[in-house]
C-alpha cells in the first residue's frame, strides 16, 4: 500500500502552532498536583496480603520456629530453598523440639514470591513479607542465609506456642522430653 | 510366592463380593505351611488390609487390631450341610457380637484362618468403622510431631490416618507423655511417645536376631518399649528394627535428622561388605548416599541386613577419593591419551613377564574383561582373599563380595591368592616386569613397595589412595559399586546385579569402560559396549552362566553352579 504524504501548508511548516500547543499542555501540568513518585527515596505502601520476599521468623520467646521439616524445600517451584538438616548430634538449645535447621538458604534470584513455602509450613515459621526490591552486588550476596533471613523476618507472635505447651504438659506428668543431663 | 504354595489345594472364598481362589495353606514367617489367613487371602486377591504389627517375616502377634475386618461364614444346618437361600446360594452368617446380634464383630485378618465359602468384607461400612475406631485409639497419645519425625513420608500411621482416619480429634484431655530421646544402644534412639506398641521390634530381636533385648514395661497408657535394664541394645542387627518400625519410634542414630525421605532417590543395589551380598536399596540425594536399607530377597537375606554392612557406605563420599588420572609416567591429560599410553606400555611387554592382581571386589563383567586382557598378554593373574568372622545369620566369613565371580571368570584358581607368592617371587627375581593391580593394596599382601619400584611398568586402578597407588606409573581412578552397575556371585552361588546410584566423580570412570577400551587398543576384536552386553557375552562363554541374560537376572538374581 502506498501512503501519500500530505503536503504541509505554509502555516503548518512554521511549526509555531505545534510548539505553542505543546507548551500549553506543559503549562497546564506545571500548576497541577504532582503525581510522580520519587522512587527509590519514596516507596509504595504495599497492600495487606502482598507477597514479597520470604523470611524466617522467631516466636516471642526468641525461638527459631523452623524445625527443618524441609516441606518448603520440597514444594518450592523454582528450587530456591536449600536446607541443611541438623544431623544426629543432639542440639541442647532446641529443647523438646529436637530439630532446627543447621543452615537455611533462599536464593532470592530464583525465588518467584509465590508463597507456597508459607502455605505449606506446618510451624508458621516462614512468611512472605513486604520487601519487593532486593538488591546485591553479587549473585552470592543474593543467597540469603539463616542469620540474614531471621534478622529480616523478626518476631511473629504465636498465640499457641505448641512446643512450649507440650514440654510443660510433659513436665507436669514428671516425664521430661529431653533427658535432664542434656538440658 | 514359593513353589510349595502353588502345590497345595485351593479354597474358594468371596472377598468384597468377588469370588477368588486362594491356597489353603501358605508359608508363615519361618517358611512352614500354615492355614492361609484372611489378610494373606486378601493380599492374594489384590486387596490391601491395613496393618501394623503383622510382618510376613515375623511371628504373628495380633496386637495392633488395625487389620480388623468384618466377615461371614456359610450357615450350617443340623445335618452339617450348608443352608441355602431361595436362589440356591449358601446362606451367610455374618460375624456378630454374641450378646448383641445387631452389631458386627470383626476378626483380625492377620491371625484368622480362612475356611471354604467364607466371605470377607474388607471395604464394608462396618470394617471402615472398626478401622477408624482403632486409629482413633492409636492416636490418643501419639504426639503428632510429624514435622520433626524422620519417619514422616514413609510412616504407616501417617498413611492410614490419611486413608482411614478422622480429620479432627475428639480427645480433649492431656496426652500421656513419655520420654522422647531414649538412648537404647550405640545405633538406636527411641522416641517412646511415637511408639504404637506393635511389638515388631521385640519379635525381631527375640526371634530373628536371637537377642531378647527389648520388651514392654508399665501398663495401660503408660505401656512403654524399653531395653532390658542394665544392658545395651547393641547386637549386629539392631537397625532392622528401625526399618520394620511402622512409626517413627525407633530411629537410626546414623540417619536421624539427616534428610527427609521424600528427597531420596532409591536404587536397587547390593551390599558389598561380605560374601552374602544382601540386597539393598541405596537412598541418595544430589550424589550423596544417606542410607542403605535391606531389600527383600528370600534366596539371600529375607528382609534383613547387618548393621556393619548397612553403615559401611561413608567411604564413598570421602574427600581423598582418587578422582584424577595420575601416575608418575602419565603424559596425557585425557583418558583417550592415558589409555593409549598404557596400551603402548603393555604391548611392548614380553609375554610371560606380566602379572595381574585383580580384586574379588570387582564385578563379574570387569573380571571377565580383565581375564581377556590377561590371556592376551599371557599374564599370570590372581586375586586377594579376605577372611573375617562370620555369624549364623547373614554375615559371611568371606569378606569379598565376589569371590565366586573371580573363580567363575577364571581370574584366580579355586583358592584365592594361591599364586600370589609366585608373583611376588617373580618380581623379586626379575622375571615379572609388568604388574597390573585392580582395587587392592598389594604392599599389604606380600609385594613390598621396594619390589614395586623394581618393575618396568605398574598400572594401578583404585578408588582410595594407598601405598600401591602412590607408586603407580599409571593410576586409573575407578568407581565405588554405588557409582556403577554390574553383578556379583555370592558365597552360595547367587548371581545378582546391582544398579548405579551415583555419578562417578570428576575423571573417575567405571573400570569396565576402560578395560574394554584397553582391550580394543591391544588389538582384540571390538568387545561389547555396555555392562549388559558384557554380561550377555560372558554368559555365553562361561558354562555355569549358560542361558542367563542380564535382563533375566531380575531384581533378585539367579542361582548358578559354583
Amino acid at each position: 500500500m502506498i501512503v501519500n504524504r500530505k503536503e504541509l501548508s505554509w502555516w503548518e511548516r512554521m511549526y509555531l502552532p505545534a510548539i505553542a500547543s505543546g507548551f500549553k499542555v506543559t503549562l497546564r501540568h506545571f500548576f497541577k498536583k504532582k503525581v510522580t513518585m520519587q522512587y527509590p527515596e519514596e516507596k509504595w505502601s504495599v497492600p495487606p496480603g502482598y507477597r514479597g520476599a520470604p523470611y524466617l521468623v522467631k516466636d516471642q520467646e526468641g525461638r527459631t520456629k523452623c524445625v527443618s521439616c524441609q516441606l518448603c524445600e520440597f514444594v518450592c517451584p523454582p528450587r530456591a530453598i536449600s536446607i541443611t538438616p541438623p544431623g544426629p548430634d543432639v542440639q541442647t538449645e532446641a529443647g523438646n523440639v529436637e530439630k532446627r535447621p543447621r543452615e537455611f538458604e533462599i536464593n532470592m534470584l530464583r525465588c518467584i514470591f509465590c508463597g507456597l513455602c508459607q502455605e505449606v509450613c506446618p510451624e508458621e515459621a516462614i512468611f512472605l513479607m513486604k520487601d519487593y526490591s532486593l538488591t546485591g552486588q553479587s549473585r552470592k550476596e543474593m543467597i540469603y542465609n539463616k542469620e540474614k533471613l531471621l534478622a529480616l523476618g523478626g518476631v511473629h507472635n504465636d498465640p499457641i506456642m505448641k512446643w512450649k505447651h507440650k514440654a510443660q504438659e510433659a513436665e507436669q506428668q514428671e516425664t521430661f522430653p529431653v533427658p535432664e543431663e542434656r538440658q | 510366592m514359593p513353589l510349595a504354595a502353588t502345590l497345595v489345594e485351593k479354597i474358594r472364598i468371596q472377598i468384597d463380593g468377588r469370588d477368588v481362589e486362594v491356597p489353603k495353606m501358605m508359608p508363615d514367617w519361618q517358611g512352614k505351611l500354615q492355614p492361609t489367613t484372611m489378610l494373606q487371602a486378601c493380599q492374594q486377591a489384590g486387596v490391601e488390609i491395613p496393618h501394623y504389627c503383622y510382618h510376613p517375616k515375623l511371628p504373628i502377634a495380633g496386637n495392633c487390631r488395625m487389620c480388623l475386618v468384618e466377615f461371614g461364614t456359610p450357615m450350617m444346618g443340623p445335618d452339617r450341610k450348608p443352608i441355602l437361600n431361595e436362589d440356591g446360594t449358601p446362606k451367610i452368617a455374618k460375624s456378630v457380637l454374641p450378646y448383641e446380634p445387631g452389631t458386627p464383630r470383626g476378626a483380625i485378618g492377620c491371625a484368622t484362618a480362612i475356611s471354604p465359602g467364607m466371605e470377607i468384607y474388607p471395604n464394608s461400612p462396618a470394617t471402615k468403622q472398626m478401622r477408624e475406631a482403632v486409629l482413633e485409639s492409636l492416636l490418643i497419645n501419639h504426639p503428632l510431631d510429624c514435622p520433626i519425625c524422620d519417619q514422616a513420608g514413609e510412616c504407616k500411621l501417617q498413611e492410614y490416618s490419611m486413608q482411614h482416619g478422622q480429620a479432627t480429634s475428639r480427645f480433649v484431655e492431656a496426652k500421656v507423655h513419655k520420654p522422647k530421646q531414649v538412648d537404647l544402644g550405640p545405633r538406636i534412639m527411641l522416641d517412646d511417645e511415637r511408639c504404637i506398641l506393635c511389638s515388631r521390634c521385640v519379635r525381631f530381636t527375640r526371634d530373628i536376631a536371637g537377642d531378647d533385648a527389648l520388651g514392654f514395661v508399665n501398663r495401660g497408657s503408660y505401656n512403654t518399649l524399653a531395653a532390658f535394664p542394665g544392658r545395651e541394645f547393641d547386637n549386629n542387627y539392631t537397625l532392622n528394627t528401625v526399618d520394620i518400625c511402622p512409626v517413627g519410634a525407633l530411629t537410626s542414630k546414623d540417619f536421624r535428622f539427616q534428610m527427609r525421605v521424600w528427597f531420596l532417590r532409591e536404587t536397587k543395589s547390593l551390599c558389598t561388605s561380605c560374601g552374602t551380598g544382601c540386597n539393598v536399596v541405596v537412598s541418595s540425594r544430589e550424589e550423596k548416599v544417606y542410607r542403605l536399607e535391606p531389600r527383600e530377597n528370600d534366596a539371600v537375606n529375607s528382609s534383613w541386613m547387618c548393621d556393619a554392612g548397612r553403615l559401611n557406605y561413608k567411604w564413598i563420599g570421602r574427600e581423598d577419593r582418587l578422582t584424577r588420572l595420575g601416575g608418575s609416567r602419565l603424559k596425557a591429560c585425557t583418558w583417550t591419551g592415558g589409555a593409549r599410553e598404557v596400551a603402548e606400555g603393555l604391548r611392548t611387554a614380553r609375554p610371560g613377564t606380566v602379572a595381574i592382581i585383580a580384586s574379588a571386589r570387582q564385578t563379574n563383567e570387569e573380571l571377565y574383561w580383565l581375564k581377556k586382557i590377561a590371556t592376551r598378554l599371557g599374564a599370570e593373574s590372581d586375586s586377594i582373599p579376605r577372611v573375617g568372622e562370620g555369624d549364623r545369620l547373614l554375615v559371611s566369613a568371606d569378606k569379598n563380595p565376589n569371590s565366586n565371580g573371580a573363580r567363575l571368570t577364571g581370574i584366580c584358581g579355586p583358592l584365592l591368592g594361591m599364586k600370589l607368592a609366585g608373583i611376588a617371587d617373580g618380581i623379586r627375581s626379575g622375571s615379572i616386569r609388568t604388574l597390573i593391580v585392580f582395587g587392592e593394596d598389594v604392599t599389604r599382601h606380600g609385594i613390598s613397595a621396594e619390589m614395586l619400584q623394581r618393575l618396568d611398568l605398574l598400572v594401578v586402578s583404585d578408588i582410595l589412595p594407598n601405598q600401591t597407588t602412590r607408586l603407580a606409573h599409571y593410576l586409573l581412578p575407578g568407581c565405588a559399586p554405588a557409582e556403577k552397575m554390574g553383578s556379583f556371585v555370592n558365597v552360595n552361588g547367587r548371581l545378582q546385579k546391582f544398579l548405579k546410584a551415583l555419578e562417578p566423580r570428576e575423571d573417575a570412570r567405571p573400570e569396565i569402560e576402560f578395560l574394554m577400551e584397553l582391550l580394543g587398543l591391544l588389538g582384540a576384536p571390538q568387545p561389547a559396549r555396555s555392562v549388559e552386553g558384557s554380561f550377555n557375552q560372558m554368559a555365553k562363554e562361561i558354562p555355569a552362566l549358560a542361558g542367563l541374560t542380564w535382563s533375566s537376572l531380575g531384581d533378585t538374581g539367579a542361582t548358578v553352579q559354583i
